[in-house]
C-alpha cells in the first residue's frame, strides 16, 4: 500500500525500483556507456534559440505539477490544488506550480480593463488604473502566502499521504507592488479620523468577489498591491493583472483581481470571514479574525512522494519553515518521532514572513525513522504537536493547522503519513 | 518681509491644503457617484447598504427552486459537495458540526450581501433586489426561523436575529496558545516511547495518478457517426471556443465528461435528452428523454436562444444566446471537441 503512489506515477518511471540498489563502485563496475559511448546529444544539434520563446519545464519534470483532491470541493472552479513542494527546493516558488485557490474561478481581466476604487471614509474617493499603479514608488518583497486551510485535512488524523497535499497550499514568491499605504494616502485619510478601530474591505473583480475586512492598521503597515511576482506579470490563475499581498496572514486575505478597497468603521462581516475562516473549538464557539499564520514546518523530503531511492549512506533530509509572526530562527529536526532532536542548518538566515529553507545533512543506516521537523520563530513561538493544537481547539478548527508532521520512513526507503503517540 | 510676491503666493497654497501637493502624487481621478454605487453594494450587519425592496417565502421559494436548488437542494439541504444552507442547529459541538445560514452565520446581512454579490453561482449579480430579499426570506424559512407567510423587506431586516449571533470570539491566540508554547523546547528524552497511531494508507483516500478519482463519469454513449462531415470552420470553432466560456462554468466538453453544475456536453449531439447518467434533470428534462428528443442542431439552437422558455422548467440558469452567430459558433465549438 505504501508504495502505491509512486507506483502509480507520482514520481516518474522506476525511481522507486531502485530504491535497495547502491551505485556500483569501481570494483565491481562494467565501464559506464553513458560516458564510453558517444551519445546522440554529444554528435548531434539540440534546438535552436526560438524554438521555445517562453520556457516551460523539460519533459523530464513533467510530473512536478499541482494536484487537486477530487473529493475535496463540489466543483475545480470553487476549489483548490497544491503546490508539489515535495519536488522543489530553494524557497522561491515558480508561479507555474503555485497553489491556486478560486472561489469563482480564475478569471481574465486586462491590465487596460483593469480599475481600482478607494471609497468609504477617504477624503476623495478615488480611481486608479493600471498605468497610474506602475506611476507609484514601488517595493520589493519576498512573502509567502498560505491558505488557512492549508493542512486542514489532517486535524482528525493521518489522512492524505503526501506533503503535497498536507502542506501544499503555500507558495513563497518576490512580488513587486505599491504600498496599499501609499494609495490610501492619495485618497486621504483624513475623513478616517483615528487610525485605531477602522478597518479596509478589500474585494475582487471575479464573481465571488471574495470581500475581506482588514484593521486600517494592518493596510497602513506592509500591505503590497502588488503586480509582478518572481519578476514577472501575475499569472491569471495568481489575480493578474493585481492582487492584495498580506504578509503573514491567511491566503484568503490576499484578495486577486483587487478592484476596490474601501475604509470603513465596521468590519463588513462577510461570507468570507463569518461562515469560512473562523475556527470551531470544541465548545462549539467560534474564533473570528484568525488572520496570523503561526510558524510552522515540514519535512519535504523524504516525504512520501519523495521516498529514500538511494539506500544506505549519506542523506539529504530537507524542509521548509515559515512564521506569520516574522522571522524563522531555528528548526529542529527528529528521527524517533520527536524523543530526540537536532538542530538543522537553515540555507539562509529566515527572512520576515517568507519560506525558510533548512537541510539535515546526515547518514541513514537503513534504519526506520518517524521524521519531524520543528520550526521556532523570532518571538520564541515552538511549532506545536498535534496534540497540543487538540487540547486547546478540539477536532473541528479546519483552519490553522501548523502541527508537527510526521514522516514514517522504512527500512526500503519508502515514507508514508503517521501520526504518532 | 516678502519680497517676491510669487513666494506668498505658494506659501498661502501650501497652508490652504495641508494634504495636497507635496504628500501626494497627483495620480488617479476622483471616482464618480455612479462608479461607488455600482461597486460599493456591501451590506454592514446593522443593515446599512441595503437596498428599498420586499421579497416573500413563496416567491422565494419559486426563485429557489429555480436558481439555487441544483446545488444547494430544494430545501437548501445541499447536493453532493455543495453547500447545505439549512439544518444543523445545535451541532456545532458535535463531532461533525453542521454549519449553515441557520446554525452557524451569525448575521443575515451577510447572507443578503452574498446572495446578491455572488449568487447564482456562474450568473453573479443578476438578482434584483425584491429577489434577493425573497430567496434570504426562504432561506430562513428553510431554517425554520420564520413562518410561510413571513415576508423580508428593509424595514424588517433588522429585527432578524440569526441563531448563532453571539457563538463568535475574536481570536483568543495570543493568551491560550503563544503564551504557553514559547519558550526553550526539550531537545533529548523528551518522551518515553512512541507508537505510530495512525496512517494515512490505511485510509487511502489520497488521489493517485492514474486512479479512478478522475475517471469520467459517464460511459461515453455510443453515438451514430455520420458518414461524412463538413469539416468544422475553423474561425467559427475559435469563436465557438470564446461564446462556450459562457457555459464552461457549468458544462465539460471534450475529454473532461464529468458531470458538474449541468451534464456533460461530450457526446451530446445525436445523444437522447436528459440522457447523461448520474445527473440529475429536471422534469422538463426528464419528459424529453420519455418521449425520445435527440439532441440535434436544431433542438440545440432552440435551446440556447431562450432555454427556460424552449424547455420551460430547466434548472439551467442561464439566459441564453442572444446572437445567432453565437449560437452558431458554439454548436460549431461544441461539435469540434467530440460534443
Amino acid at each position: 500500500m505504501t508504495a502505491r503512489i509512486s507506483r502509480r506515477g507520482l514520481l516518474g518511471g522506476g525511481l522507486v525500483a531502485g530504491a535497495a540498489t547502491a551505485i556500483p563502485t569501481v570494483a565491481d563496475a562494467a565501464p559506464d556507456p553513458l560516458i564510453t559511448r558517444v551519445q546522440d546529444w554529444a554528435s548531434t544539434l539540440g534546438d535552436g534559440v526560438d524554438a521555445v520563446p517562453y520556457g516551460m519545464p523539460t519533459e523530464h519534470e513533467k510530473h512536478v505539477v499541482r494536484r487537486n483532491v477530487g473529493w475535496l470541493t463540489a466543483d475545480t472552479v470553487s476549489s483548490v490544488n497544491f503546490t508539489p513542494i515535495h519536488a522543489l527546493d530553494g524557497t522561491i516558488t515558480p508561479q507555474g506550480c503555485a497553489f491556486e485557490r478560486h472561489h469563482s474561478g480564475a478569471i481574465d481581466v486586462r491590465k487596460q480593463d483593469w480599475r481600482l476604487l478607494i471609497n468609504g471614509l477617504v477624503d476623495t474617493p478615488m480611481v486608479f488604473t493600471y498605468g497610474d499603479l506602475e506611476r507609484f514608488p514601488r517595493v520589493n518583497r519576498v512573502c509567502f502566502c498560505e491558505c488557512a486551510a492549508n493542512t486542514g485535512m489532517e486535524w482528525a488524523g493521518a489522512q492524505l499521504n503526501s506533503a503535497q497535499f498536507t502542506h501544499g497550499m503555500v507558495h513563497n514568491m518576490e512580488y513587486s507592488g505599491v504600498p496599499l499605504r501609499t494609495l490610501l494616502e492619495e485618497a486621504g485619510l483624513g475623513a478616517a479620523g483615528a487610525v485605531a478601530g477602522k478597518w479596509v474591505y478589500v474585494e475582487g473583480a471575479d464573481a465571488s468577489s471574495n470581500g475581506r475586512s482588514l484593521p486600517l492598521e494592518k493596510a497602513l503597515d506592509d500591505v503590497l498591491v502588488a503586480f509582478k511576482a518572481n519578476g514577472e506579470a501575475l499569472r491569471k490563475e495568481h489575480g493578474y493583472p493585481v492582487r492584495l499581498v498580506v504578509p503573514g496572514w491567511e491566503g484568503n486575505l490576499w484578495v486577486k483581481w483587487l478592484r476596490r478597497v474601501e475604509v470603513l468603521a465596521v468590519p463588513v462581516e462577510s461570507r468570507e470571514e463569518t461562515s469560512k475562516y473562523t475556527d470551531t473549538l470544541a465548545d462549539g464557539t467560534s474564533r473570528k479574525w484568525t488572520w496570523v499564520m503561526d510558524a510552522k514546518s515540514v519535512i519535504t523530503s523524504p516525504s512520501p512522494q519523495s521516498p529514500i531511492a538511494h539506500g544506505a549512506g549519506p542523506l539529504v533530509i530537507t524542509g521548509l519553515a515559515w512564521s506569520g509572526h516574522g522571522r524563522i530562527t531555528r528548526v529542529d529536526v527528529s528521527r524517533d518521532g520527536g524523543i530526540n532532536w537536532e538542530t538543522a542548518r537553515l540555507a539562509a538566515p529566515g527572512q520576515d514572513r517568507a519560506l525558510t529553507r533548512f537541510y539535515l545533512d546526515t547518514t541513514w543506516n537503513g534504519e526506520e525513522m518517524l521524521l519531524q521537523s520543528r520550526a521556532i520563530d523570532e518571538t520564541g513561538y515552538v511549532q506545536p504537536t498535534k496534540r497540543q493544537l487538540r487540547e486547546v481547539r478540539g477536532l473541528n478548527s479546519i483552519y490553522h493547522n501548523n502541527c508537527i508532521q510526521t514522516w514514517h520512513v522504512r527500512a526500503d526507503g519508502m515514507t508514508e503519513n503517521v501520526e504518532v503517540s | 518681509m516678502w519680497k517676491c510676491p510669487e513666494l506668498v503666493v505658494v506659501a498661502a497654497l501650501l497652508l490652504a491644503s495641508p494634504v495636497l501637493a507635496s504628500d501626494r502624487f497627483g495620480l488617479g481621478r476622483p471616482a464618480l457617484p455612479e462608479e461607488i454605487a455600482a461597486w460599493d453594494v456591501d451590506i454592514l450587519p446593522d443593515g446599512t447598504g441595503l437596498p428599498r425592496g420586499r421579497g416573500t417565502v413563496a416567491v422565494g421559494e419559486e426563485l429557489f427552486s429555480e436558481k439555487c436548488a441544483v446545488c444547494h437542494g430544494d430545501f437548501a439541504e445541499g447536493v453532493d459537495n455543495w453547500p447545505e444552507l439549512a439544518g444543523g442547529l445545535d451541532t456545532l459541538a458535535d463531532e461533525d458540526p453542521v454549519k449553515t445560514v441557520g446554525s452557524y452565520w451569525p448575521y443575515l446581512s451577510t447572507v443578503w450581501d452574498y446572495v446578491n454579490r455572488s449568487m447564482p453561482y456562474g450568473a453573479a449579480q443578476t438578482l434584483e433586489p425584491d429577489e434577493v430579499y425573497a430567496i434570504v426570506a426562504y432561506i430562513l424559512y428553510s431554517n425554520d426561523l420564520v413562518d410561510e407567510e413571513f415576508e423580508l423587506g428593509h424595514e424588517t431586516f433588522r429585527e432578524i436575529e440569526l441563531p448563532n449571533a453571539d457563538g463568535f470570539i475574536v481570536d483568543d491566540r495570543p493568551v491560550t496558545e503563544y503564551a504557553a508554547w514559547r519558550g526553550e523546547p526539550c531537545m533529548h528524552d523528551c518522551k518515553d516511547a512512541v507508537a505510530i497511531t495512525m496512517r494515512a494508507t490505511v485510509l487511502d483516500v489520497t488521489p493517485q495518478d492514474e486512479g479512478t478519482d478522475t475517471a469520467p463519469a459517464v460511459a461515453a454513449a455510443p453515438v451514430a457517426v455520420p458518414a461524412a462531415v463538413a469539416p468544422p470552420d475553423p474561425a467559427l470553432v475559435s469563436t465557438g471556443k470564446k461564446v462556450f466560456r459562457k457555459c464552461k462554468a457549468c458544462h465539460t466538453v471534450g475529454d473532461d465528461r464529468r458531470n458538474r453544475i449541468g451534464p456533460t456536453l461530450s457526446g451530446v449531439f445525436g445523444r437522447r435528452m436528459g440522457d447523461v447518467e448520474g445527473f440529475r434533470y429536471s422534469k422538463v428534462f426528464r419528459q424529453a428523454a420519455e418521449e425520445g428528443r435527440v439532441w440535434d442542431d436544431a433542438e440545440m439552437a432552440g435551446f440556447l436562444a431562450n432555454p427556460r422558455r424552449y424547455l420551460k422548467g430547466t434548472k439551467m440558469v442561464f439566459a441564453g444566446l442572444r446572437k445567432d452567430a453565437d449560437i452558431e459558433a458554439v454548436i460549431a465549438y461544441i461539435r469540434s471537441e467530440g460534443g
